[in-house]
C-alpha cells in the first residue's frame, strides 16, 4: 500500500482507463486534451499572449497609471518613457498605455459579443438546414451561399453604413457577415451523424427533432465550431479594427485600438508611437488567437495531419 | 402500356451534362446575385436617411416632396420597388451619386482601374513569392525553411493591413526615401500621360513616358508589396498543403524508385498535378485583394474603389456605397464562378 499525494491520486483518477462515471470520463477527455495542447509551444505561448490580455482588461484601473481619457494639451505627443509615460502620450496629451488597457476591454467585449452571436446562429441554422434537409436545406444554404459570396469588410460597411457607427453596431455588422462558416461546417456535421446508429436509437425510444437536434446533434458540432471560432477571432478583431480605423465603429474618445491607430496616423512621421504601439497591440492578441486555434486544431481534429 | 412509357423515357431528348451542369451553375449565380441585391435594396431601405430629403433637401415644399416621393417610386409596395431596382442595376443604373454630383457608374468606372492595377500588381507579387515558397515548403518539410514558410503566414493572417501600410510608409518613405509617398503620381508628373486603360503603369509605358511610369512605379510599389504579402501568406499556405498531399501520393514514390532528379519530380510531377487546385486558390486571392484594398487604398491616399466607397460612406452617399458594393459582389461571385469553371474543364478528375 503506497501512499499517494492528492495530487498525483487526481492525475491517476483522471488518466483511469476505465471510468466509473460520466462525469470521469467528461473529465479525463478534458484532462488528456490539455496535456496534448500543453505540449505545443506556441498554442501555450498564444494562450499566455490571451491570459495577460485578459487580466489587463479585468485590472485596467489598477494596472493603469493615468485616466484614459485625461486630455493634457501641455503634454501632448510625448515620447515613451518620458515623464512617467510608459508608451508615450498621443495628440491630446493621453497616456497611451493607460488607453491601451481600457482598449483591451473594448476587444474583449468586440470579440464576445460576436462570438455570442454568429457561430450560434450558424449552428442553428446549419443544424436545422442538415437534420429537415428537403426544400428547407436548399434555402437555408442558398441564404448562406449568398452571405459568403458578399466580400465581407465590404458587407460589414455596407451594415454599419445602414446602422450608424458604433461598436453595437460594428458587432452586429461582422456578426452578419461571420455566421456563414459556421452554418456550413455544422449541417457537414449534422449530415455526417443524422443516419447514425445512436439517432436511430434514440428516435426509436421517441425523442422528437428538437430533443435530438439541440440535446445528440449540437454537442457533436461543438468541437469544430470552437476550431472554427478561435482561428476566426483574428479577422474579427481585424475587421473591426479596421471598422474602428475608418472612423465606423467605436467612437472618439474611446480608446479602441482601431482609433487610436486612426488618430495617430496624421503623426506617424514625427511621433510614430502613437499609431505604432496599438497596431502591436492588435498583433499580438490576434497572433495569439491565431496560434491557440492551430494548436486547438491539431488537438481536436486528429483526423487531418496539419503539421 | 409499361413498356411503352419506358421506351419513351429512353427515347425522350434529354440535355447533355455539360450543358445541363453550365444551366444549373447559371441558376445558381443568378439566385446568388439576385440575394445580393436584395441585401443591398434592403440596407437601402432600413437606411435612417429620408431618401427623398437626401435628393431635394431640406427646404423643399411639401409639393415637390410628394413629387420627388413618387418619382423614386417609394409610393409602390416594397416588391415593385425592388423589381424596378433590379431593373436599374442589370442596366448599369446605380443612381446619382449626390457626393459627387454624377452617375454611380461613371464614377466607378473612373476610379475603378486605380483599384485593378493595385490588386493586379499586389496578386503577381504574392504568386511569384508565395507559390515557391510554398513549394520549397513543403519539399523541405519540417526545416527552417518550413517554419520561416509558416511565420510568414501566421504574420501576414495576424497584422492588421492599415497598420502596416502606416508603419511601412513610416519606414521606406518617411526614414529610408527609397519610395514616393501617398498618392499615384507626384504632382510634376500629373496629366501628361493621356488615359487609354486607366492604369498608369499600363498607360506611361504604353505611351513610352518613361518618367512617369518611373514615378508610378515608385508610388505603387509600397501598398502593391503590402497587399502581394497578404496574397502571399494565403497562397504559399496552400501551395504547401497541395504539395504534401501530391509529395505522398505512390506516383511521387514511383518517380523517385525510376530515378528522376528531385527537380523533375517535383516541378515536372508533383506541381504539374496541383496547377489546377492552384489557379483556383489564386483567383480567391485575387478576389480577396480587390476587397482588401479598402484599407490599403485609406493609407495610401489611392484614388480607387475602396477609398470611394468610403468615403462616400462617410458622407452617407448611399447610392455610391451600395453601388460599390454590388461591384465588388458581383466581380467575387464571377471569379468564385470562374474558377470553379477552370477547374471542371482543366481537371480531368472532377469530370
Amino acid at each position: 500500500m503506497s501512499t499517494t499525494s492528492p495530487t498525483q491520486s487526481l492525475r491517476a483518477w483522471l488518466l483511469t482507463e476505465e471510468p466509473a462515471s460520466r462525469r470521469q470520463a467528461r473529465l479525463a477527455a478534458w484532462y488528456k486534451a490539455w496535456l496534448t495542447l500543453r505540449g505545443n509551444t506556441l498554442a501555450m505561448l498564444g494562450l499566455g499572449v490571451l491570459a495577460v490580455l485578459i487580466l489587463a482588461a479585468i485590472f485596467a484601473p489598477l494596472l493603469a497609471t493615468h485616466d484614459p481619457f485625461a486630455q493634457d494639451l501641455g503634454r501632448r505627443l510625448l515620447a515613451p518613457g518620458a515623464d512617467g509615460h510608459l508608451l508615450g502620450t498621443d495628440s491630446l496629451g493621453r497616456d497611451i498605455y493607460s488607453r491601451l488597457l481600457y482598449g483591451a476591454r473594448i476587444s474583449l467585449y468586440i470579440v464576445a459579443l460576436v462570438v455570442m452571436v454568429a457561430p450560434v446562429v450558424g449552428l442553428i441554422m446549419g443544424t436545422v438546414a442538415g437534420y429537415a434537409g428537403g426544400v428547407l436545406d436548399v434555402v437555408l444554404m442558398r441564404i448562406t451561399d449568398i452571405f459568403l459570396a458578399f466580400p465581407r469588410l465590404i458587407l460589414a460597411l455596407a451594415f454599419v453604413a445602414a446602422l450608424g457607427a458604433g461598436i453595437e453596431n460594428a458587432v452586429l455588422a461582422i456578426a452578419l457577415t461571420a455566421w456563414p462558416p459556421y452554418a456550413r461546417i455544422a449541417r457537414a456535421e449534422t449530415l455526417t451523424i443524422r443516419n447514425s446508429e445512436y439517432i436511430q436509437a434514440i428516435k426509436l425510444q421517441g425523442a422528437g427533432p428538437l430533443r435530438i437536434v439541440t440535446r445528440h446533434v449540437w454537442p457533436m458540432c461543438i468541437s469544430s465550431l470552437v476550431i472554427r471560432v478561435t482561428l476566426d477571432m483574428a479577422g474579427i478583431i481585424l475587421t473591426a479594427a479596421g471598422l474602428g480605423f475608418l472612423g465606423l465603429g467605436a467612437q472618439p474618445p474611446s480608446p479602441e485600438w482601431g482609433a487610436m491607430i486612426s488618430e495617430g496616423r496624421q503623426y506617424i512621421l514625427d511621433s510614430w508611437w502613437v499609431a505604432t504601439i496599438p497596431g502591436l497591440a492588435i498583433f499580438a492578441i490576434s497572433l495569439a488567437f491565431n496560434l491557440l486555434g492551430d494548436g486547438l486544431r491539431d488537438m481536436l481534429d486528429p483526423k487531418e495531419d496539419h503539421s | 402500356m409499361v413498356d411503352a412509357t419506358q421506351g419513351q423515357g429512353r427515347l425522350r431528348p434529354s440535355l447533355p451534362p455539360f450543358l445541363k451542369k453550365t444551366l444549373k451553375t447559371l441558376l445558381t449565380v443568378a439566385v446568388t446575385l439576385l440575394g445580393l441585391l436584395f441585401v443591398t435594396f434592403m440596407i437601402g431601405r432600413v437606411m435612417p436617411i429620408d431618401p427623398v430629403l437626401a435628393v431635394i433637401g431640406e427646404r423643399a415644399t411639401q409639393e415637390q416632396y410628394n413629387q420627388t416621393y413618387r418619382d423614386l417610386g417609394l409610393d409602390q409596395p416594397l416588391l415593385a420597388q425592388f423589381g424596378i431596382y433590379v431593373w436599374d442595376v442589370v442596366r448599369g443604373d446605380f443612381g446619382q451619386s449626390i457626393r459627387t454630383g454624377q452617375q454611380v457608374t461613371t464614377d466607378i468606372a473612373r476610379v475603378f482601374p486605380a483599384t485593378l492595377e493595385l490588386a493586379t500588381l499586389g496578386t503577381f507579387l504574392g504568386v511569384t513569392l508565395g507559390v515557391p515558397l510554398g513549394v520549397v515548403a513543403a519539399v523541405r518539410r519540417g526545416t527552417w525553411i518550413d517554419q520561416v514558410a509558416r511565420l510568414v503566414g501566421l504574420v501576414g493572417y495576424s497584422m492588421p493591413i492599415f497598420w502596416l501600410g502606416l508603419v511601412g510608409l513610416l519606414i521606406f518613405y518617411g526614414i529610408l526615401g527609397w519610395v514616393s509617398g501617398p498618392g499615384r503620381l507626384g504632382i510634376f508628373h500629373q496629366g501628361i500621360v493621356e488615359p487609354i486603360t486607366g492604369m498608369l503603369l499600363l498607360d506611361s509605358a504604353l505611351r513610352g513616358e518613361w518618367a512617369v511610369f518611373r514615378n508610378a512605379f515608385s508610388h505603387i510599389i509600397l501598398p502593391a508589396s503590402l497587399l502581394g504579402y497578404y496574397s502571399l501568406a494565403y497562397i504559399s499556405r496552400m501551395t504547401r498543403s497541395f504539395m504534401l498531399e501530391q509529395l505522398g501520393s505512390e506516383y511521387v514514390i514511383t518517380a523517385r524508385v525510376k530515378g528522376l532528379s528531385e527537380w523533375q519530380v517535383v516541378w515536372g510531377h508533383a506541381f504539374r498535378n496541383i496547377r489546377v487546385q492552384l489557379l483556383t486558390v489564386i483567383a480567391l486571392a485575387y478576389a480577396n485583394l480587390l476587397e482588401g484594398s479598402v484599407l490599403t487604398e485609406i493609407i495610401f491616399a489611392w484614388p480607387g474603389l475602396g477609398q470611394y466607397i468610403t468615403t462616400s460612406l462617410l458622407a452617407n452617399d448611399m447610392n455610391a456605397v451600395l453601388g460599390g458594393t454590388i461591384v465588388i459582389g458581383t466581380i467575387f461571385v464571377g471569379i468564385n464562378i470562374l474558377s470553379d469553371l477552370l477547374y471542371r474543364i482543366f481537371d480531368p478528375r472532377s469530370k
